[in-house]
């Protein structure tokens, strides 16, 4: 009889079915969904992170990985394609645009990378003369900055000296002489840039007084004088100084107010207008008047 | 008897476990093959209101997604005899069902034919305490039913409730909620060998699988090869496999009477074997191709090679006429089936109103079969094939697989056992709570 453990073994060419339980354990294990999600994803994952820390665990390595970095990243800032060689500077005169190249110090060409445009665009609006500004980068590698620039809308005179104002009272730039802008009107007096609407509001109502008008001066922070020759004033009030001035103007055309030998017109307060005669004229009333009572 | 009560609740549970994990394993141990199905729940598809299986066979719920057979080792007459070798044969068709699934599967629900299966009717009789049934009651009144020696070492394998009456109305499917005074119950108690069982847990221990329920095959092949209205008006099923038959009969869509003949395929092959002089390889493959119970003239003429391989070539060279196997085949299958008679006729089953007998199992494809099975057992005979289930493999639809399909609906939805209900109630210290609640309520 043959031994009992040989009794089912097969013969060697009919291989037996079955499994080993280890193999079959092992199947089973497989199977297992955890197991099988670790596998697929766990263990690639470790051993990629594995490489990299052993890759990145000395010193030199790390640095010639940042060096490597920084080289492409150089490389990929100086193409061409991202070089800025021209500054192209429009609606700006000769002078403007010479300020806005001062301003800005830029050597050309430059990577596109290294210009920050919202803070040259700052730059250049805070140029006096530059009302706004627009700056981009066009293709063909130029940088285009659109300047629209403050008007010159009054000269205002003070203690510096001259300067231009545009019409919301900005700073324009210094003048030389006055003779540079004849036909801008004058204004002068402490702080009167800062209502240099309401002037030019009053320049529109005194073009009737033609070549008189001098100019206007600020009283006391508060309210105008309008200075006309033969060193005649017309002092208005500190609200609604254009009605008054109207008036002025108006009685001034049909009495020919004006063209008298008077030396102010105080319409400061509006109830009662006063007419102040130079003192040559005073001297000639009361002459006339004791020549006429005299006569009587 | 609690022991056992417990084990087979555990088993209830550890199947809900597997229900809710979705996969579970079948596992047919007959003694020429081992089938394993996988099988996929997806969804819980309830019976319909009636308790009837429906369109679908109730089998919507699942699917089959692995499936494997692989030849039995160690098994004899559906008992394990070699434990080595038939864990070695379940290993493998484990393995390769699992690997067709793709999936790990730690339950199983298996079945066995052997064991010497015998079938008692028990019935008990309880007054109700209040006019309608609980479910309490049903438990009382099952746990009421008087329960036979069956020896020491035999273990109950299924014991289920097959009728209910209440008062004079008999054949209530779920007296729950009805009212009347007394409910009386019929109860089908199939027992087995312990030994054999306790072989068979262990064994599927030891592959690392839990066991979520343990069905005779005799059942599980009349549930699969049956039709509905076989069940419902009283049928036999005749499980023809390897090593043992097993019959089942079923009456109003419960098993009323389950045995077995120790004696199936096996036993005619190695009759071929022994008349002609061949190994049994030879013989099972002589018997699948050229098999047949009927000899007719021209069988005389039809020469069988019966081959060998001793390499004597006038050994080797040696036919038969096909007359002469079938002259072999013959009186061993007249044996079974007259075998089957004498348990069916033991059972009574000349009483039942219908007595459809349904041949299933793998012996059950011998040519011929239906006709002598109509000489020996009736004339209401019929081969019967298992129902198809999802999924299930062209190659496992054959009769040889009517135990497996069916434990896949045992799976799905097995049929009320005694220990599904609760334990008596009147083992609970609430209860006593609820009794005086009543008598305060009756006595004010």
């Amino acid at each position: 009889m043959r031994t009992l453990k040989g009794q089912f073994k097969r013969k060697g060419n009919q291989a037996d079915p079955a499994p080993s339980r280890l193999k079959y354990r092992l199947q089973r294990w497989m199977l297992t969904p955890g197991i099988r999600f670790g596998l697929k994803y766990g263990v690639p994952l470790c051993l990629m992170l594995a490489a990299g820390g052993a890759f990145l665990a000395d010193g030199s390595r790390r640095e010639m990985v940042g060096d490597n970095l920084r080289a492409l990243w150089a490389a990929i800032e100086e193409r061409p394609e991202f070089m800025v060689n021209v500054m192209a500077i429009d609606g700006a005169g000769t002078s403007v645009a010479q300020d806005v190249r001062e301003v800005m110090p830029l050597e050309f060409p430059v990577s596109s990378f290294d210009l920050d445009l919202a803070q040259i665009r700052m730059q250049i609006e805070s140029l006096d003369p530059v009302k706004t500004a627009n700056v981009r980068i066009r293709p063909g590698g130029i940088l285009q900055i659109d300047v629209e620039e403050r008007r010159p809308a009054l000269i205002w005179r003070n203690h510096e000296g001259l300067a231009l104002l545009d019409d919301t009272g900005a700073h324009v730039a210094e003048l030389g002489r006055r003779a540079m802008h004849p036909d801008l009107p004058l204004i002068a007096g402490e702080s009167a840039d800062l209502v240099a609407a309401e002037a030019l509001a009053l320049f529109a109502t005194a073009r009737p007084l033609g070549t008189r008008l001098r100019g206007l001066v600020r009283i006391g922070k508060r309210r105008w004088d309008v200075v006309l020759d033969r060193g005649q004033r017309i002092m208005l009030p500190q609200d609604q100084p254009v009605q008054a001035l109207e008036r002025v103007i108006v009685v001034s055309e049909v009495q020919d107010l004006l063209e008298r030998d008077v030396a102010a017109v105080d319409m400061r307060i509006a109830a009662r207008p006063t007419v102040r005669m130079t003192e040559k004229a005073v001297e000639n009333w009361w002459r006339i008047r004791e020549m006429n009572e005299g006569g009587l | 008897m609690t022991d056992l009560y417990q084990s087979q609740r555990a088993m209830r549970q550890m199947r809900r476990q597997a229900m809710q994990r979705g996969v579970v394993a079948i596992l047919d141990i007959g003694s020429s093959k081992i089938a394993c199905l996988v099988l996929r729940f997806d969804g819980s598809s309830r019976l319909s209101e009636d308790n009837s299986i429906g369109s679908l066979a109730g089998q919507s719920g699942f699917r089959v997604i692995g499936a494997a057979t692989t030849r039995s080792r160690g098994v004899q007459f559906g008992e394990i005899t070699a434990m080595q070798e038939t864990e070695r044969a379940i290993r493998t068709a484990v393995q390769a069902a699992q690997k067709m699934a793709g999936v790990r599967v730690d339950h199983v629900i298996a079945s066995f034919s052997g064991a010497n299966p015998r079938s008692y009717g028990l019935d008990a009789r309880l007054e109700l305490e209040g006019q309608e049934v609980s479910e309490g009651e049903i438990a009382q009144v099952l746990a009421a039913c008087e329960v036979p020696e069956y020896g020491a070492d035999r273990e109950v394998l299924h014991a289920q409730p097959v009728n209910f009456a209440l008062d004079n109305r008999s054949g209530l499917a779920d007296p729950r909620g009805q009212l009347g005074q007394t409910l009386a119950v019929d109860m089908h108690m199939l027992t087995v060998d312990t030994g054999t069982v306790q072989n068979l847990v262990r064994c599927i221990q030891r592959c690392d699988l839990e066991l979520a329920g343990i069905a005779s095959s005799a059942y599980a092949s009349g549930y699969a090869a049956l039709v509905e209205d076989e069940q419902e008006l009283g049928a036999a099923c005749i499980d023809m496999g390897g090593g043992s038959t097993s019959i089942s009969v079923f009456m109003k869509k419960h098993m009323i009477y389950a045995d077995a003949v120790r004696m199936g395929g096996d036993h005619i092959t190695s009759d071929i074997s022994m008349g002609l002089g061949v190994p049994m390889a030879n013989a099972e493959r002589i018997k699948t191709f050229c098999g047949g119970v009927h000899a007719t003239g021209v069988d005389d003429r039809d020469m069988i090679d019966i081959g060998g391989d001793t390499g004597d070539w006038e050994h080797d060279r040696r036919t038969v006429s096909r007359a002469e196997l079938i002259g072999i085949m013959r009186p061993r299958v007249e044996e079974i089936l007259e075998e089957v008679r004498a348990r069916l006729d033991a059972a009574g089953f000349e009483y039942l109103p219908s007595q459809q007998i349904v041949l299933t199992g793998g012996s059950s494809q011998i040519l011929g079969l239906d006709g002598l099975a109509s000489r020996i057992l009736g004339q209401q005979v019929r081969l019967g094939r298992p129902l198809r289930v999802h999924g299930l493999p062209q190659s496992a639809t054959g009769p040889g697989f009517a135990a497996s399909v069916g434990l896949c609906l045992f799976a799905a939805h097995p049929q009320d056992e005694w220990w599904d209900f609760e334990t008596p109630v009147d083992r609970y210290p609430a209860r006593s709570l609820s009794r005086a609640v009543r008598w305060f309520r009756d006595n004010w």
